[in-house]
């Protein structure tokens, strides 16, 4: 498919990656693209340390009794393998790794509106990186990701490392957050209104909304932790005259709408794959741009839905399990779309399809799931149980995971020049789906049987499932082993390709592959919106409406 | 009323079980037809629309204001069925028939004290009849606990710093897993039990046996005692070495204190021992001991003493 246009890119001008060298040159950059694969880097670091240990929870839970740890050893790992996974993986890993290379560009900008503060939102990260990690080394915490009081406050010193490390992983987010509003506010290029930017934007722009104005709550939640802590100040410790029940509302205020900093960017991600892959507008461009707002909103109203058997009153417990059905629905909204889109287009089951099509398939499930618990009687019954955990992976790993891999293999070819092999790739994203679901479907019924989360040992009767679910986490970490070789052996051997290998219409994709240093030579041209497919292949023109 | 459990869920076994299955069932094939819905279509169109050599363009609508208003207020009408159901189901949960037996529950890493009406307290096992309201008052001493009866769809968090409540009428004889589910530390996963239905017959006959009368043999209630409440997954009766020392020729001998003391094995030592376990440990023991203060009754420990005694 190389055009003469498509050759020409590939005489040799410098690219972001070639432009300068060395080790210092990548550690003191402010350029956005180079400063979202650090991330990349680091986050995917975080995602195999925190996956390893999934692996060993697993493990252990491949029988009753002890298997392979005692049970100190097994709460320590499924605690970090919980905060790894949330804190220092999937909040960063979109918006800082994929958000921070493309979003400037599909603006048409140079760069992010403070590259500096951008690089420091890096540093900061692995600041909190070290000091969440240090937790292991001062002596582990057993508390899970929730840091529930009064366990949390009977903890040893190593809770201080650890609420510190997340603290700053905080500000972190919070920074990023405020760079990627601006950068969309202020630079957007000549022709680029709110409504002719791609829907991955729109995506960003609800998450870092949620991301400056809930993330400074874990702040203060944190740093009341740490004086009840340090100073012995009463505020959520019953033995110094506090509430526990009061630091669940404050965590969760929050954590749920940091759900929604996890998923948003991955429906972002999804609207692109879905319309390139599908050659086709996207159905119902304001439906689902307006969605994201409705969930950034939303989310900020439902946090009590985590404390129905929580001593909440009967009346708050009704008015948070009204408002947790609302929210359902923009994401309904949203699924009906895409699925809408596929509808009459030019489908192409290449690798970052499929990962959609596994999202499109594990979020719903995930998102359905929540009905169950949503609904208040079912959910005194399912509550704290492995269906809980089996939900929030599939709405975590189904959607934002499978969402991230397929923006992975869609762009790779555009952070770096050079295409993957596509048969690997699809053997990869084929072990992930199949060894996703053996692993967590099984878990659904181990929850709605009865059997707790966050259990080392377990009751024979629950051993089947806890088996098969064991053998899933293999295929799937199989699944991200293959998946992973294939991208990084791409970088160095992959094919070379052109500017614009799928076809697709966004302006990311009408600047050279690798993109140069400020993304654009001269101004970027825009020839039609990030989704007129009728115009680049029906004939229709710029401005048409299908 | 389902006996043995289906796939997704276990037997049903007290009055509100079969509401809750009913909606979970409705919730279930609901979003089963609109996944096979979604899915279906996505992957009728994956195959249907498959990207071909030399495809032209075909067009279609890009969005569609009447579809856009059915696909979000029909799931609206939907979950507000559910969300109706729900909350009623709920209420039921929360409203204790005002004939209810009381019990106190009190949850301490890591095991569930069940403090039965009439005063028979026991440790991760209750007794309850069957066909009769029963409702928890629940505690905790130390971290969140969370009681939970699968078979019973019931659950509820108890707190240090308050009471909360929970009630539920068991409608099979029978034995039932009670689970902790609030992670409570070290060995949250230990801290389970069984509660035991029982007949109205046999529920009386175990509440007298429980509470001694006056003319009990008090050598005999100790034994019980013994057994009942789990002092024998720690101390032996023949002499062989457990988590604690054996209760073999115990009264009267001579015993050796970590701290280098030794003490002569009286009344005042065993008792202090039960209520106080940290304060006098016995040299070559780890200190694991939980109190039994506020579990046994002053009668209960003077037959557990009286049973020792026995035991040379």
């Amino acid at each position: 498919m190389a055009s003469q246009a498509e050759t020409l890119d590939r005489i040799e001008k410098p690219n972001y990656l070639t432009v300068t060298h060395g080790l210092k040159s990548w550690l003191t950059t402010q350029d956005h693209k180079r400063i979202g694969l650090m991330y990349l880097g680091s986050v995917s670091a975080a995602f195999l340390i925190g996956g390893l240990m999934a692996l060993l929870v697993r493990l252990e839970l491949i029988a009753p009794g002890e298997t392979i740890m005692t049970s100190t050893t097994y709460n320590q790992i499924f605690t970090l393998h919980g905060i790894i996974m949330i804190f220092l993986f999937i909040i960063p890993s979109i918006p800082a790794a994929l958000g921070n290379f493309l979003m400037p560009i599909m603006v048409g900008a140079k760069d992010v509106a403070f590259p500096r503060l951008n690089l420091a939102s890096y540093y900061l990260w692995v600041a909190g990186a070290v000091f969440t990690l240090a937790a292991i080394i001062s002596g582990g915490v057993d508390t899970g990701w929730t840091f529930y009081t009064p366990q949390s406050i009977r903890q040893s010193g190593s809770i201080l490392w650890m609420g510190f490390g997340i603290f700053i992983l905080g500000f972190s987010s919070i920074f990023t957050g405020l760079n990627f509003l601006v950068t969309m506010h202020k630079l957007r290029a000549p022709g680029i209104g709110w409504f002719d930017m791609p829907l991955f934007c729109w995506a960003i722009y609800g998450t870092a909304l949620i991301q400056i104005l809930a993330t400074p709550v874990l702040a203060i939640t944190l740093l009341l932790l740490a004086s009840e802590k340090i100073f012995q100040v009463g505020v959520f410790n019953p033995a110094l005259g506090g509430d526990p029940v009061l630091f669940q509302h404050f965590f969760w205020f929050y954590s749920h709408p940091a759900v929604y900093i996890m998923i948003l960017p991955g429906m972002g991600i999804i609207s692109e794959t879905i319309t390139a892959f599908s050659r086709k507008h996207i159905f119902g461009y304001r439906f689902v741009a307006f969605s994201s707002l409705a969930i950034a909103v939303l989310g900020f109203l439902v946090w009590g839905h985590h404390m129905f058997v929580s001593a909440e009153s009967e009346f708050s417990t009704m008015i948070f399990s009204f408002l947790t059905f609302f929210v359902a629905i923009p994401s309904a909204i949203k699924i009906f779309n895409w699925t809408a889109t596929m509808y009459k287009g030019s489908i192409d089951l290449s690798t970052p399809m499929l990962y959609t099509l596994s999202f499109l398939f594990l979020f719903s499930i995930g998102g359905l799931t929540g009905v169950f618990l949503g609904a208040l009687s079912v959910d005194v019954h399912v509550h704290d149980t492995y269906f809980v955990v089996a939900h929030f992976h599939y709405v975590m790993m189904g959607g934002t995971v499978m969402a991230f891999l397929a923006g992975l293999f869609y762009w790779w070819p555009k952070m770096f020049g050079r295409m993957y092999n596509e048969s690997v790739a699809r053997v990869g994203a084929v072990l992930v789906f199949l060894g996703f679901n053996v692993t967590f479907l099984t878990q659904f019924v181990l929850g709605s049987k009865g059997m707790p989360r966050r259990y080392y040992d377990y009751l024979e009767q629950f051993q089947p499932l806890n088996q098969m679910s064991t053998f899933g986490s293999w295929i799937l970490g199989l699944g991200l082993i293959l998946s992973a070789w294939c991208l990084l052996r791409a970088v160095r051997h992959g094919k070379r390709v052109g500017a614009n290998p799928w076809g697709a219409t966004g302006i990311e994709w009408r600047t050279p592959s690798p993109p140069p240093l400020e993304n654009f030579e001269g101004e970027p041209e825009i020839p039609y919106g990030p989704y007129d497919y009728h115009v680049m292949y029906g004939g229709a023109a710029k401005g048409d409406h299908t | 009323m389902n006996d043995t459990g289906t796939l997704q869920l276990p037997p049903q076994a007290s009055t509100v079980a079969p509401d809750v299955d009913a909606l979970y069932y409705f919730i279930f094939w609901g979003c089963t037809a609109f996944f096979v819905l979604i899915v279906g279509l996505a992957a009728f169109f994956a195959v249907k629309y498959r990207r071909r050599p030399g495809d032209t363009y075909r067009p279609s609508p890009s969005h569609n204001t009447p579809l856009e208003i059915t696909w979000t207020v029909v799931p609206l009408l939907l979950v507000m069925i559910v969300f109706v159901w729900g909350f009623r189901g709920y209420m039921k949960m929360h409203t204790a028939p005002g004939q209810a037996l009381e019990y106190n529950v009190i949850g301490k890493q890591w095991l569930w004290q069940i403090n039965h009406p009439g005063g028979a307290v026991e440790v991760n096992q209750m007794y309850v009849p069957v066909d009769r309201p029963v409702r928890l008052l629940l505690q905790s001493e130390d971290v969140i606990h969370s009681f939970y009866v699968p078979d019973f769809r019931v659950k509820m968090d108890a707190y240090p710093n308050q009471y909360t409540s929970m009630w539920f009428e068991a409608t099979r004889i029978g034995d039932f897993d009670l689970f902790c589910t609030e992670y409570c530390g070290n060995e949250h996963s230990a801290m389970i039990g069984k509660v035991h239905v029982l007949s109205q017959v046999d529920f009386d006959r175990w509440l007298e046996e429980a509470a001694p009368g006056p003319g009990d043999d008090p050598v005999a209630f100790g034994e019980r005692l013994f057994k009942s409440k789990a002092c024998n997954t720690c101390h032996s009766i023949d002499g062989s070495r457990l988590t604690g020392p054996t209760f073999q020729g115990l009264f009267g001998r001579q015993e050796s204190l970590a701290d280098g003391s030794t003490v002569i094995a009286d009344e005042n030592y065993i008792r202090r021992s039960i209520l106080e376990p940290q304060a006098q440990i016995t040299a070559g023991y780890d200190p694991v001991m939980p109190t039994y203060s506020g579990i046994l009754r002053p009668q209960d420990i003077d037959a557990l003493i009286e049973y020792i005694k026995t035991l040379q």
